[in-house]
C-alpha cells in the first residue's frame, strides 16, 4: 500500500488488522507484515531560510531535502547517518525515516540529536486517528511534547505523515586536529579536554583502524576560516602535552567515514552502539569480547563495537550506565531491557496509540 | 478563569490528611493553618489566587514519594511547585489541593566535568546551578530572566528558554535525566549522563508537562564550557519591517548570533526611562549578541555591521567595554520592570514564524488601539517567541477582563500565523481555554492520554494545560 494523501494513511489504517511493515525509504526493514510505504506522501511544502525552517511531507528522499538545503547554504546540522552500506540495504532514506529513527551522526554533541531539531509532526496512530504536535516554530511549549515521543519511536506509535524541523547554516570551513596513536584512555582523556573548552568541537572520535594502523583521535572545528584556524591552534596549545598534534584546514573529509561506518561495510560481523558516560568508554571497550573492532564517537560517549555474529555484547558488558542496542545482526532484542517502572509505562503508552497493535507487532521479536 | 469546584469531601477529611502527612514529615514540613498556606496561594500570575488546603515541604525522594502515596490514597489532588515564578498559573492551588513545594530538594549532588554533566536536586535555583561550576569554567545554557529565583523543577516543568536559547537551545535540549516520581509514589529514574537512549523518549515527554506526570526531585543537566567572551550590539531602526529583515539576513548569513532581542517604541521608551541606559529614541532596537575570543567577536561583527548598513539604521552602537556591554543589555533586562512602573502588565508569551513579523507588529498595534490598551513588545527575534505586554489598571473594574480578551486575540494571531499560544511561559490556567485554537480535539485527546498513562487519577495539577471541558470526564471518573 502506498498512500498519496494522510486520509488515505488513515483510512487505510483503519481497515487494516496489521500487522504493518512501513516503510520509508526501505533501507531498514524494522519487522514482517503488510507492506505500508510512505513514499506517496512526498514534497517540501515549506522552506523559510531566514526563519531555518523546513516543513516536508514524510515520505520526501533525503536528497530532495538535502538539495534545497545545499542551493541556501543550509544542512541537517545533526548529521543524520546513511546506514545503507552497514546494513548491505538498498533504498532511498526518506525524512520521515530519519526523525523516526532518531539517527544523529558526529555533530550531536555539539548541536544535539534529530529529535532536537524536530519542531513538529503530523502522523496516523495505529488507530487511524490524524494527529498533530508542534508545529514550525523554535520555542513551543503548548501542550505535551509528543514530538519528542514520535522522534525514535520507530513507527510503532504512529505513521509520520509531515515532518518541519529546524536547520542550520553549514560552516564555511572546517579544519581537523588530530592526535595519533594515543591508547584509548589517553584519547578520552583528550577528547573531554577538548569538549571542555571553549573552542567549540563539533565533532570528536577515536578511529582505531586507519590507513597506517595507528589509531589516531580526531577533533573537528568549524566556523569561518579565521575562527577555524585560530581554534585549531589553541586546541594544539591545549593537548600539547598528549603527544603530536596535527592540524588541517578543510581536510579530507573523515566525518563521513565516522557517521556512517564506512570501514565496517561489507562486513560479516555484528554491529553493536553503546551509549555511556565518556569516561566509561576505556572500561567498557575492555570488556567487549576479545577481537572486537571498536571505534568511539561523540567524545567518547558512542562506542560503536563490531563482533562475531551471535554474541550478546550486553552479557559481557554487564551493568553500566547507559544502554547497548544491537544495530546489525539478528537473535536478540534489537535493544537494552528497561527497568520496570520505564518498561509498564512504554508498553502503555504503546497501547494508547496503537490498542489493536497493527504498528508494533512483530517488533519486539526482531 | 474558571477552576473547578473544591470537592468538599475531601475539605472535611482534612486533619485526618494532615496527621497522616504528619506521620511521614517533620512538624515543620506540613504547613496548613490558614494564615501560612496562604503565602502558597499564588505564583507570579498573581491575579489568580486561592490558597491551598495543605502545603508540604520534603527533603528527600523518599518524603516526596511517601507524600504523593498519602495523597493517592485518600484522592487529593497534587500541585507541584518549585519557586512559584510561572507566568501561566501553572503553581495555582485548588483549595482542596496539597501544594508540594520542592524548595528543601537543593542539594548539588554531583558535578563532573570531564563527562560535562551536573546533578541536583530539582528545588535548585537556576542561577545556582551556574554558580556551581562557574569556578571550573563552565555553565548551565538556559537562562530565564527569572533565573535567580526560578528552580530546575519548575524550568523542567515548563521547559523554560532564556536569552541566549538561539545558540544553546531550551531546557529539554539541556537535559539529560531526572528522578520523577509518580502519582502512586513511584521512584523512576529516566535517562541519564549519557546521550539518546533506544526507547520512548520519556525525559522529552516530562519536560514541558507542567507538573502533571510525576514530581521531578532530581534533574542530571549538560553543562557548557563558557565562551571566551560575548559582546552585544545596539542597532535602531525606523521602522520594523525593516528590523525583521535584518534579523533574517543575519541569520540567512550564516552566522547564528547567541542572541537577537528586539524591542518596540513603547517599550524603548518605559525602559530608557527608568534605566536611562542611552537607547535612541527608534521605532524598533536590537540587541545582537555574538561569542568567541577577541578576534572572532571582532569578525562577526563587522560582518553584522555590513548587514545591517544595507538596512540604514539609524544607530550602530558597537560595545567597546564591559561596560557598554552592561548598559546595553540594562534595558533589555530591566524591560519588564520599566513597564511595570507604568500600570499593571499582562506578559504574553506566543511564538510566530520569522517572516511574520512585521505583520503580527502592525496587527497588534491596530488590536491595542480596537481595545484602548496599550502593547508594548519586547521579542527574542531569532527564534519568533514575541512578549507582548499589555498595560492595564487592576484596580479599573473590567479593565482586567479587557486585558485578558485583548491577549487571546493577539495569542490566537500568533496561532493563525503559524505559530504557537506559547513559547516558554507554559498553558497552565492562563491559555487552558485557547488550546482549542492549536489542537483539534483529537491533538487534544493524544496529549490527555499521555496523561491517563502516567497519572490514571488525574490527580497530578489537574486543572490545567487543557480546557476543562476537554479534562472533565477524565477528572471526574
Ligand atoms: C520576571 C520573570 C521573568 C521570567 N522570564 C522567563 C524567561 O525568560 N523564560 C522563561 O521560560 N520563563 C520565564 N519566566 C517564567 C518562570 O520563571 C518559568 O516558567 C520558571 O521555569 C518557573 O519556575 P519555578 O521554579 O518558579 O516554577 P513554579 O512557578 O513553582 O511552577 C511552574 C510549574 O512547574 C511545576 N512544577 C514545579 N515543581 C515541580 C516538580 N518538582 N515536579 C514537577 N513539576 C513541577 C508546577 O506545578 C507548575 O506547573 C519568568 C517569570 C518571571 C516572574
Amino acid at each position: 500500500m502506498r498512500p498519496t494523501s494522510e486520509q488515505e494513511l488513515a483510512e487505510f489504517i483503519r481497515a487494516t488488522n496489521g500487522p504493518l511493515d512501513i516503510r520509508g525509504g526501505g533501507t531498514r526493514r524494522v519487522r514482517d507484515g503488510t507492506s505500508l510505504e510512505t513514499g506517496g506522501l512526498s514534497g517540501i511544502t515549506l522552506y523559510e531560510p531566514g526563519a531555518l525552517t523546513m516543513v516536508a511531507k514524510a515520505g520526501t528522499p533525503l536528497v530532495e531535502i538535502t538539495a534545497a538545503l545545499d542551493a541556501e547554504n543550509q544542512q541537517l546540522a545533526f548529521e543524520p547517518p546513511d546506514m545503507r552500506g552497514l546494513l548491505g540495504t538498498t533504498g532511498e532514506p526518506t525524512i520521515g525515516g530519519v526523525f523516526a529513527t532518531n539517527a544523529s551522526g558526529p555533530r550531536r554533541i555539539a548541536v544535539g540529536a534529530a529529535r532536537d531539531f524536530l519542531l513538529g509532526v503530523r502522523f496516523v496512530d495505529g488507530s487511524g486517528n490524524i494527529i498533530k504536535n508542534g508545529g514550525r516554530v523554535m520555542k513551543n511549549v503548548t501542550g505535551y511534547d509528543l514530538v519528542k515521543l514520535m522522534a525514535g519511536s520507530w513507527g510503532t506509535l504512529g505513521v509520520l505523515s509531515e515532518v518541519s524541523f529546524k536547520v542550520l547554516p553549514k560552516p564555511e570551513a572546517q579544519g581537523i586536529v588530530s592526535l595519533p596513536g594515543l591508547s584509548i584512555t589517553k584519547a578520552v582523556a583528550a577528547m573531554s579536554r577538548a569538549l571542555g573548552s571553549p573552542y567549540d568541537i563539533a565533532g570528536a572520535a577515536h578511529l582505531t583502524e586507519t590507513a597506517n594502523d595507528k589509531p589516531d583521535t580526531i577533533l573537528r572545528v568549524e566556523g569561518t576560516e579565521a575562527s577555524v584556524t585560530y581554534r585549531m591552534g589553541q586546541l594544539k596549545t591545549l593537548l600539547g602535552d598528549m603527544g603530536e598534534v596535527v592540524t588541517t584546514l578543510s581536510a579530507p573529509d573523515h566525518w563521513t567515514w565516522v557517521r556512517d561506518l564506512t570501514h565496517w561495510h561489507g562486513g560479516a560481523e555484528d554491529v553493536w552502539r553503546i551509549s555511556a558516560k565518556p569516561s566509561a568508554a576505556p572500561e567498557l571497550v575492555a570488556r567487549l569480547p576479545e577481537g572486537t573492532r571498536v571505534m568511539l564517537d561523540w567524545g567518547g560517549g558512542l562506542i560503536w563495537a563490531a563482533t562475531q555474529p551471535g554474541r550478546d555484547v550486553r552479557a559481557t558488558l554487564g551493568t553500566f550506565y547507559g544502554h547497548a542496542t544491537q544495530v546489525k545482526g539478528t537473535g536478540f532484542p534489537r535493544t537494552q531491557p528497561e527497568s520496570p517502572g520505564v518498561a509498564a509505562l512504554t508498553e502503555a503508552i504503546r497501547r494508547k496509540f496503537d490498542p489493536r497493535g497493527v504498528l508494533t507487532l512483530g517488533l519486539s521479536e526482531d | 478563569m474558571d477552576l473547578p469546584l473544591p470537592n468538599a469531601n475531601i475539605l472535611s477529611r482534612k486533619s485526618a490528611i494532615v496527621r497522616r502527612l504528619q506521620s511521614v514529615l517533620p512538624a515543620d514540613a506540613v504547613i496548613h493553618d490558614p494564615a501560612e498556606t496562604k503565602a502558597y496561594e499564588c505564583d507570579a500570575l498573581s491575579a489568580y489566587r486561592c490558597p491551598p488546603m495543605i502545603a508540604v515541604l520534603p527533603s528527600s525522594t523518599e518524603e516526596v514519594a511517601a507524600v504523593l502515596k498519602i495523597c493517592h490514597e485518600e484522592g487529593v489532588p497534587v500541585v507541584p511547585r518549585g519557586s512559584g515564578t510561572s507566568l501561566a498559573g501553572g503553581a495555582l492551588p485548588t483549595s482542596d489541593s496539597v501544594i508540594l513545594g520542592v524548595s528543601r530538594l537543593n542539594t548539588v549532588l554531583e558535578t563532573d566535568y570531564d563527562n560535562r554533566f551536573i546533578r541536583v536536586q530539582s528545588g535548585r535555583t537556576n542561577l545556582s546551578v551556574t554558580g556551581a561550576v562557574e569556578a571550573n569554567g563552565f555553565f548551565y545554557a538556559p537562562d530565564p530572566s527569572s533565573q535567580l529565583a526560578c528552580a530546575i523543577a519548575g524550568n523542567i516543568a515548563m521547559n523554560s528558554g532564556g536569552a541566549h536559547c538561539l545558540k544553546y537551545g531550551v531546557t529539554t535540549n539541556n537535559l539529560l535525566g531526572v528522578k520523577l516520581v509518580t502519582m502512586d509514589g513511584e521512584v523512576l529514574e529516566i535517562g541519564g549522563p549519557y546521550l539518546d537512549a533506544a526507547g520512548y523518549d520519556l525525559l522529552g515527554l516530562i519536560c514541558g508537562s507542567e507538573g502533571q506526570l510525576g514530581v521531578v526531585t532530581e534533574a542530571t543537566l549538560r553543562i557548557l564550557p563558557k565562551p571566551e567572551g560575548a559582546r552585544p550590539v545596539l542597532i535602531g531602526f525606523n521602522t520594523n519591517e525593516v528590523a525583521g529583515a535584518c534579523v533574517s539576513d543575519i541569520i540567512k548569513s550564516g552566522i547564528i548570533p547567541v542572541a537577537i532581542e528586539f524591542m518596540d517604541r513603547p517599550v524603548i521608551r518605559a525602559a530608557e526611562a527608568f534605566t536611562k541606559a542611552g537607547y535612541p529614541d527608534v521605532e524598533a532596537l536590537l540587541i545582537v549578541e555574538v561569542e568567541g575570543s577577541d578576534g572572532e567577536i571582532a569578525e562577526q561583527l563587522s560582518r553584522i555591521r555590513a548587514i545591517a548598513m544595507r538596512h540604514d539604521p539609524v544607530e550602530f552602537r558597537e560595545a567597546k567595554s564591559a561596560d557598554d556591554a552592561a548598559k546595553i543589555w540594562l534595558g533589555r533586562k530591566s524591560a519588564f520592570g520599566a513597564m511595570g512602573q507604568i500600570n499593571d502588565y499582562m506578559c504574553l508569551d506566543g511564538t510566530i514564524p520569522v517572516s511574520q513579523l512585521p505583520m503580527v507588529l502592525r496587527r497588534i498595534n491596530e488590536l491595542s488601539a480596537e481595545y484602548g490598551l496599550d502593547v508594548g513588545n519586547v521579542f527574542h527575534a531569532g527564534d519568533g517567541n514575541m512578549h507582548p505586554l499589555i498595560l492595564y489598571d487592576a484596580n479599573k473594574p473590567g479593565d482586567l477582563e479587557t486585558c485578558e480578551a485583548l491577549g487571546a486575540e493577539i495569542l490566537k494571531l500568533c496561532v493563525e500565523v503559524g505559530g504557537c499560544l506559547t513559547g516558554e511561559h507554559g498553558v497552565g490556567i492562563e491559555k487552558r481555554d485557547l488550546m482549542g485554537a492549536q489542537y483539534n480535539a483529537t491533538d487534544l485527546t493524544a496529549q490527555m492520554a499521555i496523561k491517563d498513562v502516567f497519572d490514571p487519577k488525574w490527580l497530578l495539577n489537574p486543572a490545567k494545560v487543557f480546557p476543562l471541558a476537554a479534562s472533565e470526564s477524565r477528572r471526574v471518573a
